[in-house]
């Protein structure tokens, strides 16, 4: 019966050890070193309707789909 | 702990996305209803997490737009164009709406089409309307989309969350989607449903002030009618009709990478590479390969240029068959289930025609492709050999941003 | 693995995920916090001469980090013109500090913008270093004493409704 709990409690230690070490690295790119980032050259996806109307057309002419959702980063500001 | 303490504590959002999945009525497979439950636990505990999180910045809602596009696809026998047009305004500082109109003027005459019926012209339109909502450092997007033609009405509503964490280093997403179509046939109407439920995560992250690298996986599963009640397969040299599975699953996982590569060729103007890879499988036995690199730069302060390059190889469905020897359950000549290779070569340009900073923007895009899909395992009746067509796709579009 | 344990690993790593995201989320404390002597620092300015932080002693000072590449930054701009063309004769004093790569970029938005407070150039980051910054825009209001009072982070509408309450309250000690 014990022996059962023996993985989730090591996941929860592992979990709890993750959060501490989360807290004292630091973000290593400061907000005010985001100027590269911010630029339309830097973003994955610039024109949401355009790459849907491509992302369309690679769905329909082939038989694999998914995984092509773009997360933009955003203004570097934050 | 018991279910109703577990759905006490998971706070008013999983409330929320668990009200969500009771609500389509629909049966699927016990399989994946287990999982769109999981799914929304997962995005429970996101949503929880963000909601301990005390952070007083805030993400930002993605900014005021609007597109009007002229897009063109011609390949294969196959011309479909139209215009897109999408609207997109913040209400205030939480909330932003967005809507797009999609039109597909068709005109087919694929190799298909041409060889087992007669080309035919026909429309498709589509309607999306979506929410952004920021709260702290999360963005829930909500939408809907609607797509008509005169044999296939499809309606998907989809939920997407994404939490900036670490300092903005680090973008985390989840997102589910649920498709809910009508199949139907000319002459006939409609007489089939088909489902589909997508489940994605993602994570984009800031690796150095001039590199930024992203890893998305998005789960699909399908069920109900799944082919085209048009198409027809071959067995013994004979045409019948296609026998398609009525369920299919499937995973991708796609890793990006975007570099900014000005210093590395120091002339100036800015530059950056991309490199995308995506791996696809499925239980049809399908296992697809995409590479992708890119290329972008600015000439001045008005223009610029992307150049790309696509490589995509997938291998054949295990029921796919250019000419079936044997009887089995499921058959199908559907080309796009089959073994082949397609190259894509293309480029984008962007002119911005004006800008006040902080105020609007406009600009002039425009992008074609080329694409050449070689199959090696699908004869072309017409001459007997392997079949193989070239793409080319257009886009025109005015964007501004306000 | 047995079904029922790989279950239980499923879920708790999915809640392990969860906390996680949520410990993250909250930012890192900057190492400048209020009721710390606002660090000195001495830039130059768009119109040439070098400005010091230590010398606006006895004035109330609003320390501004922008950049031309952050919208939220550029939508601030007119409303902190506007408190400084408000509170200039009371005692106060706007510094607005430009983290640019490029100074002469950043020397044609505030042009552009009518910006009439001091514009400092601090494409070395130094400053921005000093401050700890882990928000663009941040602002900083510091009293007639040389200490940190507030630090917001980010730019939303209505904060320059806050500035401007802060700043007066300052301005009255």
């Amino acid at each position: 019966m014990l022996r059962i709990l023996r993985l989730p409690v090591a996941g929860a230690l592992a979990a709890a050890a993750l959060l501490s070490g989360c807290g004292s690295i630091e973000p290593w790119v400061k907000p005010y070193e985001r100027e590269r980032l911010a630029s339309p050259l830097m973003k994955f996806s610039r024109d949401g309707l355009a790459d849907r109307h491509r992302d369309h057309i690679y769905d329909v002419r082939e038989g694999s789909r998914g995984a092509t959702g773009v997360q933009g980063g955003g203004c570097g500001c934050n | 702990m018991a279910a109703t303490e577990r759905w006490l504590k998971a706070g008013a959002w999983q409330r929320l996305l668990r009200s969500l999945t009771r609500l389509w009525r629909a049966r699927p497979h016990r399989l994946v209803r287990r999982g769109s439950v999981h799914a929304t636990r997962v995005a429970g505990g996101v949503l929880g997490g963000l909601m301990a999180g005390g952070a007083a910045h805030a993400v930002d809602l993605p900014e005021d737009r609007a597109d009007a596009m002229i897009h063109v696809y011609d390949g294969g026998g196959v011309r479909a164009s139209g215009p897109a047009l999408l609207v997109r305004k913040k209400l205030n500082d939480s909330i932003s709406l967005n809507g797009t109109y999609y039109v597909d003027m068709v005109s087919n005459a694929s190799i298909d089409v041409v060889t087992t019926a007669s080309p035919y012209k026909e429309t498709r339109n589509e309607f999306s309307l979506g929410a952004d909502y920021v709260y702290q450092d999360a963005l829930i997007t909500l939408g809907t989309t609607r797509s008509r033609e005169p044999d296939y009405i499809s309606n998907t509503t989809n939920l997407d969350v994404s939490e900036e964490v670490f300092g903005g280093l680090t973008t985390v997403s989840l997102g589910f989607s649920r498709g809910s179509d009508q199949v139907g046939k000319k002459d006939i109407g409609f007489f089939d449903i088909a489902t589909h439920w997508k489940y994605r995560a993602g994570v984009t992250q800031i690796l150095t002030p001039r590199w930024l690298m992203s890893a998305n996986a998005e789960a699909i599963s399908d069920a109900g009618f799944l082919g085209s009640p048009y198409r027809v397969a071959r067995v013994f040299g004979a045409a019948v009709a296609e026998r398609n599975p009525r369920t299919r699953s499937s995973r991708a996982i796609k890793i990006s990478s975007l570099y900014d590569i000005s210093d590395v060729v120091g002339s100036g103007a800015r530059h950056s590479a991309r490199a995308e890879y995506r791996y696809f499988w499925d239980n049809w036995a399908i296992k697809a390969h995409t590479l992708e690199l890119g290329y972008n730069r600015y000439f001045g302060d008005a223009w610029l240029a992307e150049g790309f390059f696509r490589y995509y190889k997938q291998s054949a469905a295990l029921f796919y068959s250019d000419n079936a020897q044997t009887e089995t359950t499921y058959v199908s000549r559907n080309r796009q289930l089959s073994a082949f290779n397609s190259i894509g070569l293309g480029g984008k340009v962007a002119y911005t025609v004006k800008q006040v900073p902080g105020k609007y923007e406009i600009k002039l895009n425009g992008s074609y492709q080329y694409m050449r899909f070689k199959f090696s395992d699908f004869t072309d009746v017409r001459t007997g050999s392997l079949y193989a067509f070239n793409a080319n796709v257009l886009q025109l579009f005015v964007s501004a941003t306000f | 693995m047995s079904f029922l344990l790989r279950t239980r690993l499923m879920r708790t790593a999915r809640a392990a995920v969860g906390a996680l995201l949520a410990a993250c989320a909250i930012l890192p404390a900057g190492a400048i916090a209020p009721a710390t002597t606002a660090p000195d620092f001495t830039l130059r300015t768009t119109v040439g001469p070098n400005l010091r932080m230590q010398e606006q002693r006895g004035r109330v000072v609003l320390v501004n980090f922008w950049a031309t590449w952050c919208a939220p930054c550029r939508k601030e701009m007119p409303h902190l013109n506007r408190l400084y063309e408000k509170y200039r004769a009371s005692g106060f004093v706007l510094l607005g500090v430009n983290v640019d790569d490029d100074t002469s970029k950043a020397a044609a938005v505030a042009t552009q913008l009518g910006l009439t407070f001091p514009v400092l150039l601090d494409s070395e980051k130094k400053a921005s270093r000093l401050y700890d910054l882990n928000a663009m825009p941040s602002t900083v209001l510091v009293d007639r004493d040389g200490r940190v009072r507030y630090v917001h982070r980010g730019y939303l509408d209505g904060y320059e409704d806050t500035y401007d309450k802060q700043i007066r309250e300052m301005l009255k000690e």
